[in-house]
């Protein structure tokens, strides 16, 4: 049974699964690190309090996370075929895994700067630090360790999102664990792609964990 | 006389909440002289903190002015009060130290906000841990520093941008007390050397009596008595000044009978004041409390004296103490 071509198949799949994740992990927070930032600032009890916008987006965001992920995908096809041509294929899967996953983290950085102490904060606003630097001075340092750790949780669940993809036109180990495990009956397929996602899922948060560790100077 | 450094008029903070209002502070003025260590002293809830928080605009009075160094804080724009922070350091409770960042980037952090090279940062951080007596801790993490330490890293950088103020709020009430008073020694020090106004916020007189040589009384929001600690201590002119002032012998007593308070307000160090006063009343009395100290020659403090339950004996005790100038006063209990 273990052939050359399906030890390719699976290789191709690993690829695909891992590009889609971290690429999709990248732009998702590329925009959700904007979107959590805003959220700590201009929460009620924030540096700069905007309420009005602060409900805004809060509402956006959850709005977006309660979409089941299938749905979604399905609904930004038209999105997804403006901006990438093809609803097919990894880099079309791209798309709707972006948009799933950026509030989602959106809401694991806010969560992350919200533990920096308020303390710390107000002691350098009391040295004369300017609104951007207090993000990027105070803020995203000081809560690094978490926010690396968070983006362990990212990639993980963006895992998932992409295995998913594989019912609507995603490629990567999902794609195979549908198409030849599912339909086709062949279990072992299937068996392997899970066993690889648990491998690759390993992988990612153990890197995670040890990047925590390493970035944390309060645990010395 | 200059002008003073800083000066807070009719300054007013209101907290408002769903249905009540709340005044943290009402109609407080105070003025504060270049190169004085002013202290704020009052309970917790007093207001004293607020207070602090709106000389540098951490908290946005509701009314009044804070004028430092003649310009109103509360009129500034945005970019204008990052300046005006920057000629004014802060030091906290609880530090406050980037977690993050070692104890020498900690010092450079407000001079890389204010866009000095990195070099001539560091070699000032270096200045600054020497001065604060942590030169070989540079490369240390927080985590890795006791709380004094800790402090004093936090008063190496809240020194670093060369500013004319220095705002303490509660700086020494996490710390034991031998590491206050070596910290309450250094914020002297840096008063004496550097000429920076000190203004000290703390619920404990001693913090008051080692450094300050200003203080302001604060309860519930407003001033209730201000001057010289001298004038403050050795003539309390309200109920919150004397608790305050005579709190810690209060406490050893338990309200005992026939207390009174001896004061010591520079008289030579070296006149046997109490065993004179045992001798020509002859008296036995028990001294409950002593808090003094000898300065270049003179006594200053206080003892809480507790005289025999003979109205004859306390007569007598007083008329000595008339003739010879004591500053001797029946404490009321309670």
């Amino acid at each position: 049974m273990v052939n050359e071509a399906l030890l390719w198949m699976l290789a191709e799949g690993v690829y695909d699964t891992l590009y889609m994740t971290l690429v999709s992990t990248l732009f998702s927070y590329f925009f959700g690190m904007f979107m959590g930032v805003a959220l700590v600032v201009w929460r009620p009890s924030g540096i700069r309090p905007r309420p009005v916008l602060y409900g805004v987006l809060d509402v956006l965001v959850n709005l977006t996370r309660s979409f089941p992920f299938l749905i979604l995908m399905i609904a930004v096809i038209p999105v997804t075929r403006l901006l990438i041509g093809t609803t097919i294929g990894n880099n079309a899967t791209v798309v709707p895994l972006v948009i799933a996953a950026a509030p989602f983290v959106a809401r694991l950085i806010e969560s992350s700067l919200l533990e920096v102490d308020s303390g710390v904060v107000e002691a350098a606003q009391s040295m004369g630090a300017t609104m951007p630097q207090l993000i990027t001075k105070v803020l995203i340092p000081e809560a690094m360790p978490s926010l690396i750790n968070g983006s362990a949780i990212a990639a993980t669940t963006i895992l998932g999102y992409s295995a998913m993809s594989g019912a609507v036109g995603g490629g990567g180990l999902g794609k195979l664990a549908i198409m030849y495990g599912y339909n086709r009956y062949q279990t072992d397929i299937m068996f392997a792609t899970v066993v690889l996602l648990i491998i690759i899922v390993q992988i990612l948060q153990s890197i995670g964990n040890w990047m925590t560790k390493r970035s944390d100077k309060r645990i010395l | 006389m200059a002008e003073p450094i800083i000066q807070i008029q009719n300054l007013e903070k209101r907290f408002v909440s769903k249905n009540t209002e709340v005044y943290a502070l009402r109609g407080v003025s105070l003025d504060i002289e270049q190169g004085d260590i002013f202290g704020i002293i009052g309970k917790s809830g007093a207001g004293k903190s607020t207070l602090v928080r709106c000389i540098n605009m951490l908290e946005r009075p509701t009314g009044g002015a804070v004028l430092v160094e003649g310009k109103d804080m509360c009129r500034l724009s945005n970019a204008e009060l990052c300046t005006a922070r920057r000629s004014m350091g802060m030091i906290f409770q609880q530090f406050n130290l980037l977690m993050q960042r070692t104890t020498e980037e900690n010092v450079c952090f407000p001079l890389e906000l204010a866009g000095v090279p990195k070099h001539e940062a560091k070699k000032r951080a270096a200045e600054l841990l020497q001065l604060v007596g942590l030169a070989e801790r540079v490369r240390s993490y927080p985590s890795q520093l006791s709380g004094g330490q800790k402090q004093r890293v936090a008063i190496a950088r809240a020194l670093a941008t060369n500013p004319k103020v220095l705002l303490c709020d509660e700086a020494t009430s996490a710390l034991d007390p031998a590491t206050t008073d070596s910290v309450l020694a250094l914020i002297k020090d840096i008063n004496t050397r550097l000429g920076i106004t000190v203004i000290v916020i703390t619920h404990e007189m001693s913090v008051i009596e080692k450094i300050c040589n200003h203080v302001a009384i604060i309860n519930r929001g407003t001033i209730v008595e201000s001057g010289t600690v001298e004038e403050v201590f050795f003539h309390p002119k309200t109920e919150e000044a004397r608790r305050l002032v005579i709190s810690e012998g209060q406490k050893t007593t338990e309200s005992g009978k026939n207390l009174f308070r001896l004061l010591f307000n520079g008289r030579s160090s070296f006149e046997p004041v109490i065993a004179n006063l045992v001798r020509e009343c002859d008296v036995a009395v028990n001294i409950m409390f002593a808090n003094t100290k000898d300065i270049g020659g003179q006594a200053f403090g206080q003892m809480l004296l507790q005289l025999p339950d003979d109205p004859e004996v306390i007569a007598r005790v007083l008329a000595y103490a008339k003739a010879k100038e004591l500053s001797l006063e029946e404490m009321s209990n309670g």
